[in-house]
């Protein structure tokens, strides 16, 4: 036979071999399937005086027979432009005003690992909508849901909880922080709840 | 072009061959007209040599590469090169002094105006020793005949350009720089100019307006613009003000004379004055501005303005408030 094998031996480097250009071939197309979600621009998107209670749940469990899968996460977790549109958003909605560029000063830092109501996306989500007391406005209504969820993504990039190729790489104006895609990921911890956080 | 811009509702002229001030009949007769005249004359020369060349009969009596015939085609080459380098050198002098006296600096007396370029419109201000007196529009740049306007370029986002070609030429507006130029309208009119450096998705749907109008007209218009709001009078433009600030709208826009005072989208104060909506991109009509308010993504997608869940009485009230805003 002539075959370039002669034993078992080669054969099964050669079948392995195969399998591992099949894993490359696979996970490139991976690479380029995720690629198209993290540059995907969705231009239709919800009014802010669609009911926002109904767009985030913190549990998926529900009464009665199940009516829609719920995302939990928002649209834009793995989403490069929608982290930026929260960036921009961040600044133009005022968050800064409170929060500063993550440092906190007003209300707290959101650059680093503490948080007080969660550190989860519909967490926050619910912290922008609903606000928090002593401080926190709620945007319900004067926001959209989905700019709701594209300031989520940016503020989860703050801390470094989003991929590195999804966080902002660089500001369009001075850069008053080391940039969202250089941050360490700050592991979330629980904090305690600030005497100025509870409800009068 | 501009049947098309008529019939469609769109007021202005937009033609680098139909200047109206000095500067782009500068461009137009110190650069356009000797540069189109030297080329056609040129194609001109150029197709003639070569239909001489393809249909001259060859004499019987000529010797292939005889000395005296290479020396001459020689000398006629060399000629055309030399004489092309000598007029593409005098372009190159008219062009930088064409670019110099556009730029020189016009009289004290000028106007100025600040033009700040976000995705995708124009934010216009006039400013004054009395901030209170400052003016902010956005889209539509009025100027008086025959006085210079010195316009400030900014950016607040990423690199436009700010071209009105029937006055002058095109300059960039840089995040973190500030660039002028000046242009001077001699005619009365309305003139359209467009962002001229790719910006982003609606960089097509962002155009201005310039206005030139009699310096009567034009101080009465500024003066009018200083004013605030009108106060709703009767009770649907009263609800149409609620609606307004009770929803998403004074997150990104003002309003002078209510509480709405947001400088992320365009100044509404005296909105139903203004000839389009969206940067050029729709006559100012009540329908376009409800199709606007409710969807925009659905008329420039991309645009940063989130779409608006409006109950349809709310609509009109708001509508009829808007319209009121002249």
């Amino acid at each position: 036979m002539c075959l370039p094998f002669r034993n078992r031996e080669n054969l099964r480097r050669i079948r392995i071999r195969g399998s591992a250009r099949r894993l490359a071939l696979a996970s490139s197309l991976l690479l380029v399937l995720s690629a198209c979600e993290r540059e995907k621009r969705q231009f239709e998107t919800w009014p802010p005086s669609a009911a926002a209670s109904t767009a985030v749940r913190e549990v998926e469990l529900q009464p009665g027979p199940p009516t829609r899968s719920v995302d939990v996460r928002g649209p834009y977790a793995n989403n490069a432009f929608g982290v930026s549109e929260g960036k921009r958003l961040y600044n133009q909605m005022n968050c800064s005003g409170c929060h500063f560029q993550g440092g906190g000063g007003i209300g707290p830092a959101l650059m680093d690992a503490e948080w007080i109501y969660g550190s989860a996306p519909e967490n926050i989500f619910e912290t922008i909508v609903e606000g928090r007391p002593n401080g926190m406005p709620a945007f319900g209504g004067k926001l959209g849901t989905d700019q709701v969820w594209q300031l989520v993504a940016y503020v989860r990039s703050m801390s470094g909880l989003l991929p590195k190729d999804i966080a902002p790489g660089r500001n369009d104006d001075m850069q008053v922080r080391s940039q969202e895609q250089a941050t360490e990921k700050a592991l979330p911890q629980q904090s305690t709840l600030p005497p100025s956080g509870e409800r009068p | 072009m501009t049947l098309l811009q008529q019939a469609a509702g769109f007021p202005g002229a937009h033609s680098v061959l139909d200047p109206t001030g000095p500067q782009a009949a500068l461009i137009k007769e110190r650069l356009w007209d000797p540069m189109y005249g030297t080329a056609a004359v040129t194609f001109a020369l150029v197709l003639a040599a070569l239909f001489w060349a393809a249909f001259r009969r060859r004499r019987s009596s000529e010797v292939p590469d005889d000395p005296a015939r290479e020396r001459g085609m020689r000398v006629t080459v060399g000629l055309a090169t030399g004489l092309t380098i000598v007029v593409l050198f005098v372009f190159l002098v008219i062009d930088a002094k064409v670019g110099r006296a556009i730029t020189a600096t016009p009289g004290h007396d000028a106007l100025q105006i600040r033009v700040t370029g976000h995705q995708w419109w124009w934010e216009v201000q006039y400013r004054d020793s009395l901030p209170q007196r400052w003016v902010t529009t956005a889209n539509e740049i009025h100027v008086p005949v025959g006085r210079p306007a010195v316009v400030e370029l900014r950016s607040t986002d990423v690199i436009h350009s700010f071209w009105p070609p029937n006055l002058t030429a095109k300059r960039d507006l840089i995040p973190g720089k500030e660039n002028s130029l000046w242009l001077q309208a001699d005619r009365a009119g309305v003139y359209r100019g467009q962002c001229a450096e790719y910006c982003g998705h609606q960089h097509a749907k962002m155009a201005f307006l310039v206005v030139a109008q009699p310096v009567d007209s034009f101080a009465d218009w500024l003066t009018r613009q200083r004013d605030t709001a009108s106060t709703p009078t009767d009770s649907l433009t009263r609800r149409g003000q609620e609606v307004f600030l009770g929803s998403a709208c004074p997150m990104c826009h003002a309003i002078a004379g209510t509480p709405a005072g947001s400088r992320v989208g365009p100044d509404l104060t005296h909105l139903a004055s203004r000839r389009t909506i969206a940067a050029g991109t729709l006559p100012n009509t009540r329908g376009n501005l409800g199709g606007w308010i409710v969807n925009p993504q659905s008329i420039k997608p991309g645009a940063k303005m989130p779409p608006n869940n409006l109950d349809p009485d709310d609509l009109q009230a708001l509508l009829a408030y808007l319209e009121t805003l002249r």
